[in-house]
């Protein structure tokens, strides 16, 4: 048989005009920041991209304060229908600059172009074009009439979808009629940067976007000012738990969307290539950098080996290298500290006795990379079974029933996401009802839709994203706190 | 002939549908708002606080478990039964709150009443609160609420019964099981609320009740792992602890918090709504691909 070499498939980044520096952008402008700047990188190749300005607490007041007035003085008054028709034009400038998006959203990231092209910036722009039908329509909503808006929201994003998780905050905080202060991971600001100048086309009042780029600091800063009335964050469980405390005692709302340890469960009976796809999809998307990555398979004992073979022969005909190819199916780690960390619990889990098995791909010299990778023979006492990886590594574990494969599945302290494959459509109702998590996929893995909630259980947060219930967080009449 | 000596009843906790004593031994008084002597209550230890939650998610399965309708009758008993006692409720609400009978009587009446309206609410609010979603693609896909799991509550310091009902019946109805602290100084019609839960058909566990020191018992279920979510409208106006310090400690196992809606406790007289029930569900959302 013939075998079928690949020829590169790079996307240009012509399309894209990065500059050297970026501001901050407050109350419709870029601007200074006070607190020094941080380089971005291209984390496949280390390249430096361009220098961004760190926003201290100077800088954050300045923005609290533009979205204050913006919300007091134009977007809360502002009819329902014109609100709609700004966030519309969002959508639609999303879309038209798309490419331009990918690319940018590649390189500062690392994710291969086939996924920032194909999923992160079209459900971006569906997130505009959804939420933008619900700014005129907050009466039908379920949340009473007349619903109001917290007013000033402070957001936290992080790196690992970094235009896709801006627009999951702004398009339903804008919708319900509040202003917003955001502030994008400090290893990936440049899109966020680029939405700013996408706010400016769109004629967005002054104010009712702003955009503050730093590390930690800057977003200690954002949540705890004092005149923001409601946070969002997502991000990783231990700073969500700061934030909870951070707030303990004041009335700011939060949302938060924490960490997460996904059980993909197969049965003996599972559509067996769709469980392959689901699985391979579940964990090595985004080079697994996904907080409702499907991380653990747990497969029934009977169906172990077989599903062993199939999987590894499919990692085998994975692609690693430039995610700016088009043919890439798996990109650059985002950054050296987060490739530490997967190789940290990733020498854990061999420690610990689990066998490691390694796609066999040649890696690239330079930027921040890790093979696809299956751990077989794990137990649920062990590291890799229990803590978020958030890397392209697999942790296999068996089950004999129903029962114990749900047992299994709730063996940690997060509840994000779960999976289920099997042709029995009772057995996947009794367990997607036993399942404590936010998102069940039942022969299917890692589906997003604007329309659809998403949001974990315990310790992988509170509060909803998408849908009807992703609005409600952003009204005073939908928040339970 | 001499005046009959009436029959006090010993006041104990109420957990997983037994009445035990505190495991500490430990009893505090209970006077009337003018000052007399009324009972002698449980005063509930860390240990005890522990055990209810052992209890609560031991119940909470097979509580969420019973069919919407099933959760709906059961606790449209209770208010038959409370009804029935509804002459004792209003002697301990006038006696422990100082009110004259018949505002004794308006809120014990308004407490049953709203027990029946949480009740109807078993079966409804996964309608009201859940939906399809239309994703664009060839998917089934449905959000659903579901119960949190085990729920602390602590409960209204002043109003010991509306108060109370008004916590408690939002956060069973959907599923939970709760772990109630009483009112520091006002816990008896809280212990026979138990006594009424006990004879109706709401299996142990769902609801215990804790008597004792708000600021010995709220710390320990705020930070307990094995507690879902927290209300804390008695945390205001309670005793040595603020709604603040609950709701920091709650935050290092992402409790879901309820916070007290005002700075003051208020009347309870119209504080009936679908978000007290909506603070202790998760929204479950299942996805499925539709083919041939």
């Amino acid at each position: 048989m013939t075998a079928f070499e690949y020829a590169p498939a790079p996307e240009s980044r012509a399309v894209v005009d990065i500059a050297s520096s970026y501001g901050l952008f407050i109350d419709g402008e870029f601007t200074e920041g006070s607190g020094g700047s941080l380089k971005t990188i291209n984390p496949a190749t280390e390249e430096a991209l361009a220098e961004v300005a760190v926003a201290d607490e100077s800088d954050v007041d300045r923005a609290v304060a533009a979205a204050r007035r913006a919300q007091q003085k134009v977007w809360g008054p502002m009819p329902g229908t014109e609100r709609a028709k700004y966030l519309y034009r969002i959508a639609r400038l999303l879309a038209e600059r798309s490419r331009e998006f990918a690319v940018l959203e590649t390189l500062d990231n690392g994710k291969p172009i086939r996924e920032s092209r194909d999923v992160d910036v079209p459900l971006a722009s569906a997130w505009f074009f959804y939420y933008a039908g619900w700014a005129d329509k907050l009466d039908h909503a379920g949340f009473g009439v007349d619903p109001q808006p917290h007013g000033v929201v402070g957001q936290v994003i992080p790196w690992n979808f970094p235009l896709l998780m801006l627009s999951w905050k702004i398009a339903p905080a804008l919708a319900a009629g509040n202003t917003v202060v955001l502030k994008p991971a400090e290893t990936t600001p440049l899109s966020a940067l680029l939405f700013a100048e996408l706010v400016q086309q769109a004629g967005l009042p002054p104010g009712v976007v702003n955009i503050v780029t730093g590390a930690g600091a800057t977003g200690a800063a954002v949540i705890g000012h004092a005149d923001v009335d409601k946070v969002a964050f997502t991000g990783s469980t231990a700073v969500g738990k700061s934030i909870a405390k951070q707030i303990a005692g004041t009335r700011k709302h939060a949302t938060l969307e924490l960490g997460g340890k996904a059980a993909n469960i197969v049965f003996a009976d599972a559509p067996i290539d769709q469980a392959v796809e689901g699985i391979v999809n579940g964990i090595f998307f985004n080079q697994g950098q996904v907080c409702c990555a499907g991380s653990r398979v747990l497969v029934e004992e009977s169906m172990h080996d077989e599903l062993i073979d199939r999987l590894k022969s499919r990692l085998g005909t994975l692609r690693l290298g430039d995610p700016m190819d088009k043919n890439t199916d798996i990109g650059a780690i985002n950054s050296a500290r987060q490739l530490q960390r997967i190789n940290e619990l990733s020498d854990a889990g061999e420690a610990e006795g689990a066998v490691r098995w390694s796609a066999d791909c040649a890696i690239p010299e330079n930027g921040f990379w890790f093979p696809p990778t299956v751990f077989t023979q794990v137990s649920s006492a062990h590291r890799i079974a229990r803590e978020e990886i958030f890397g392209p590594v697999l942790s296999v574990l068996t089950f004999r029933t129903p029962a114990e494969a749900v047992a299994k599945a709730h063996n940690t302290p997060y509840g994000l996401s779960a999976g289920i494959w099997t042709e029995k459509g009772s057995r996947i109702l009794w367990m997607a009802d036993r399942l404590r998590a936010g998102v069940v996929w039942a022969n299917t893995f890692n589906k997003f839709d604007p329309t659809s909630p998403f949001g974990g259980y315990k310790e992988s947060g509170y509060g909803r994203e998408g849908g009807r219930h992703g609005l409600g967080p952003y009204l005073v009449e939908g928040s339970t706190r | 002939m001499s005046e009959r000596l009436d029959v006090r009843k010993t006041y104990k906790l109420y957990v997983g549908g037994s009445f035990p004593r505190s495991e500490s031994g430990r009893t505090y008084e209970v006077v009337s708002a003018d000052g007399a002597f009324l009972a002698n209550a449980a005063q509930g230890s860390r240990k005890d606080a522990r055990d209810a939650v052992r209890a609560a998610r031991a119940a909470q399965p097979g509580w969420a478990g019973a069919t919407a309708y099933n959760r709906g009758q059961v606790l449209y008993r209770v208010a038959e039964l409370l009804e029935g006692r509804r002459a004792q409720f209003v002697a301990d609400v006038a006696a422990g709150e100082g009110l004259r009978t018949a505002r004794a009587e308006a809120a014990v009446d308004a407490a049953i009443d709203r027990w029946v309206w949480y009740a109807g609410w078993a079966d409804k609010v996964a309608q009201v609160a859940g939906n399809a979603n239309p994703v664009a693609g060839p998917y089934f896909n449905l959000s659903s609420p579901e119960p949190t799991g085990v729920v602390a509550v602590v409960a209204p310091q002043r109003s010991s019964l509306l108060g109370l009902v008004s916590v408690i019946a939002p956060v069973i109805l959907t599923g939970n099981t709760a772990v109630v602290i009483s009112s520091q100084d006002r816990p008896l019609p809280a212990i026979t609320l138990g006594e009424v839960l006990a004879t109706s058909d709401v299996p142990g566990g769902v609801v215990n009740v804790l008597t004792g020191k708000t600021a010995e018992l709220a710390p320990v279920l705020a930070s307990h792992m094995d507690v879902n979510a927290i209300d804390l409208a008695g945390a205001v106006e309670a005793d040595g602890v603020t709604w603040g310090e609950l709701e920091a400690l709650a935050a290092d196992t992402v409790k879901r918090v309820r916070r007290p809606p005002t700075d003051t406790e208020p009347t309870w007289l119209t504080d009936a709504s679908l978000n007290q029930v909506l603070a202790f569900v998760e929204t479950k959302t299942v996805w499925h691909p539709k083919g041939t």
